[in-house]
């Protein structure tokens, strides 16, 4: 019993990092059909970035709110610079940000070496307590509690906010939200940057939890994050929430249970979601 | 009576095919004109070229003697021109509410404080009800859109256009696809808003019964070309288009 909690917990967390990264891809995906496979790049600025904050002020929460402006302007230039251009051309979009993610991972290591930085988790944070049999680690209850905070806070500006509504709207016809007279080239900016915000919060708080950060883990969690996508349903953006506390679970119990398709587990789980269900599980686009 | 909306010879080509061909015509202003024609005979591609999604091959249209012929879709809504499809467009996973809601903040700019909750803009709310109540809808309010049948979904698509508080209203055919039930309650609405008297409106129909004692000025369409143009008695009593419309080429008229 123990030890299916652990492992519980520890998948949550891991999926609530996934969900971060990839609540904000499927909805620029989902609103302006946009490919950016710079986001695994903006989420490793923002643990760079954050924990470099975070050394410096010796606080963590200035360090979380470092990642986040690290994240929003990172994304209006990525936005303005790189996107913009190429809307509506797939092919080049895919070219252009895989090369802007290549630049953004190398320029980490030129502004703060090429090195694994060491992270640990706040004072308040460290070390874990007893709950009857299961030892509980307070980071990782505090991974689980940011990331549903962040998923009730999204889907209230989604459901409840002007802005939402258009968003909402825009992922399922953005022709026709033009249509209506609506900028939805400024809305998707707002998009872009809260994604990125989103991604480069999921990076400094990946930090304390694996302990260390390198510039690869921005590819390396963007490749889970995009079939979290694919699972959830492109543009579903509780859709992405479900798929990355799947993909989270999948890789923890796996990882000890039958730790050789560790790896494999989620391309499996994508494979067979494409094949039953190409359109992902939760296809009710834009109904938040 | 003023023109608000004109064409100047304007002509498109897909390739070899010649869908309107050097079209010349005044729509005048808070009057309703029909635009009938068989199938094929470039109705909705006209449409496509007043509203914007396609760019004629050549030829000018002008709103209120101002040319419009290289401006976009959205920034020809704002001039004052709107729209329906022959294919109801509505947004499915919406509700009927939130739909209208949506045409209606859609006369605001994007901004910030729109990041506030939706129920401090509680005229925005009322005006979507009362624009439901205009088309007949204000009991389906909180449902899906998806949910709604084919003739519901045409007029919800109504109350977003009217919400747009556009001088001019093209609406395609919005008979099209509905069963004979359903349709003498769109025709209600349309007569409402024609009642009204403050909206230029342009129609595309199929059925010459529901065009005749509507319009003001009709105008035939026939293979890309502007065939006729006067008011429904000079349409009916006009040879050419007898024989070209509504003789044998196109029996469909008895509807």
């Amino acid at each position: 019993m123990d030890l299916f909690f652990n492992l519980a917990i520890n998948g949550l967390a891991t999926g609530m990092l996934i969900f971060l990264l990839a609540s904000g891809l499927t909805l620029i995906f989902g609103l302006m059909d946009v490919l950016n496979f710079a986001h695994g790049g903006l989420f490793a600025w923002g643990a760079f970035s954050g924990v470099w904050v975070y050394d410096l002020t010796g606080s963590f929460t200035i360090g979380v709110l470092g990642a986040i402006v690290t994240g929003l302007l990172l994304g209006v230039l990525t936005e303005w610079l790189i996107i913009k251009p190429v809307y509506g051309n797939h092919v080049q979009q895919i070219l252009i940000t895989l090369g802007f993610m290549l630049v953004l991972s190398e320029m980490l290591k030129v502004v703060f070496g090429p090195n694994p930085i060491a992270a640990e988790p706040p004072a308040g944070l460290e070390g874990s307590f007893q709950l009857g049999d299961v030892i509980l680690i307070k980071y990782r209850l505090f991974i689980i509690l940011i990331g549903a905070l962040v998923y009730a806070i999204t889907f209230f500006i989604l459901k409840k906010t002007r802005v939402g509504l258009i968003v909402r709207a825009g992922v399922m016809d953005k022709e026709m939200v033009q249509s209506l007279g609506i900028n939805i080239r400024f809305v998707f900016m707002l998009v872009f940057m809260a994604g990125s915000a989103l991604a480069a919060l999921g990076g400094i708080l990946l930090a304390p939890y694996s302990g260390v950060i390198y510039a690869e883990m921005g590819m390396e969690f963007a490749i889970l994050a995009f079939i979290v996508v694919v699972i959830g349903g492109m543009g579903s953006f509780t859709g992405s929430l479900f798929a990355a506390i799947l993909v989270g679970l999948a890789q923890a119990f796996m990882a000890y249970y039958v730790p050789s398709l560790s790896l494999a587990v989620n391309m499996l789980l994508m494979a067979a979601v494409l094949i039953f269900r190409p359109q992902g599980l939760f296809s009710l686009k834009g109904g938040a | 009576m003023d023109t608000i909306l004109e064409t100047k010879d304007i002509t498109i080509a897909f390739g070899g095919h010649v869908a309107v061909d050097e079209v010349s015509v005044q729509i005048p202003e808070k009057q309703f004109t029909s635009v009938i024609g068989p199938n094929g005979a470039g109705k909705t591609t006209f449409f496509n070229l007043l509203s914007g999604q396609l760019r004629p091959t050549k030829g000018d249209i002008y709103f209120k003697g101002e040319s419009i012929t290289k401006l976009s879709p959205t920034k020809r809504t704002r001039k004052g021109i709107g729209r329906s499809f022959q294919i109801t467009n509505v947004f499915p996973n919406l509700t009927v509410l939130e739909n209208v809601r949506l045409a209606v903040q859609s006369k605001k700019q994007v901004r910030f404080q729109m990041l506030k909750h939706f129920k401090s803009y509680k005229d925005q709310e009322e005006k979507a009800l009362e624009l439901l109540g205009e088309v007949l809808l204000k009991d389906k309010a909180n449902s899906l859109a998806s949910n709604l049948a084919h003739g519901e979904k045409r007029k919800l698509e109504i109350a977003m256009l009217l919400a747009l508080e556009t001088e001019i209203l093209l609406l395609d055919e919005p008979t099209a696809g509905m069963s004979l039930e359903e349709v003498p309650a769109i025709l209600e609405v349309i007569h409402n808003i024609k009642r009204q008297g403050d909206r230029t409106i342009v129609l595309i129909e199929h059925k010459m019964d529901m065009i005749l004692d509507l319009s003001d000025q009709v105008l035939v369409l026939f293979n890309g070309q502007l065939l006729a143009q006067g008011t429904p008695e000079d349409i009916m009593d006009n040879e050419t288009v007898q024989s070209a419309y509504l003789g044998g080429l196109y029996d469909d008229n008895s509807a």
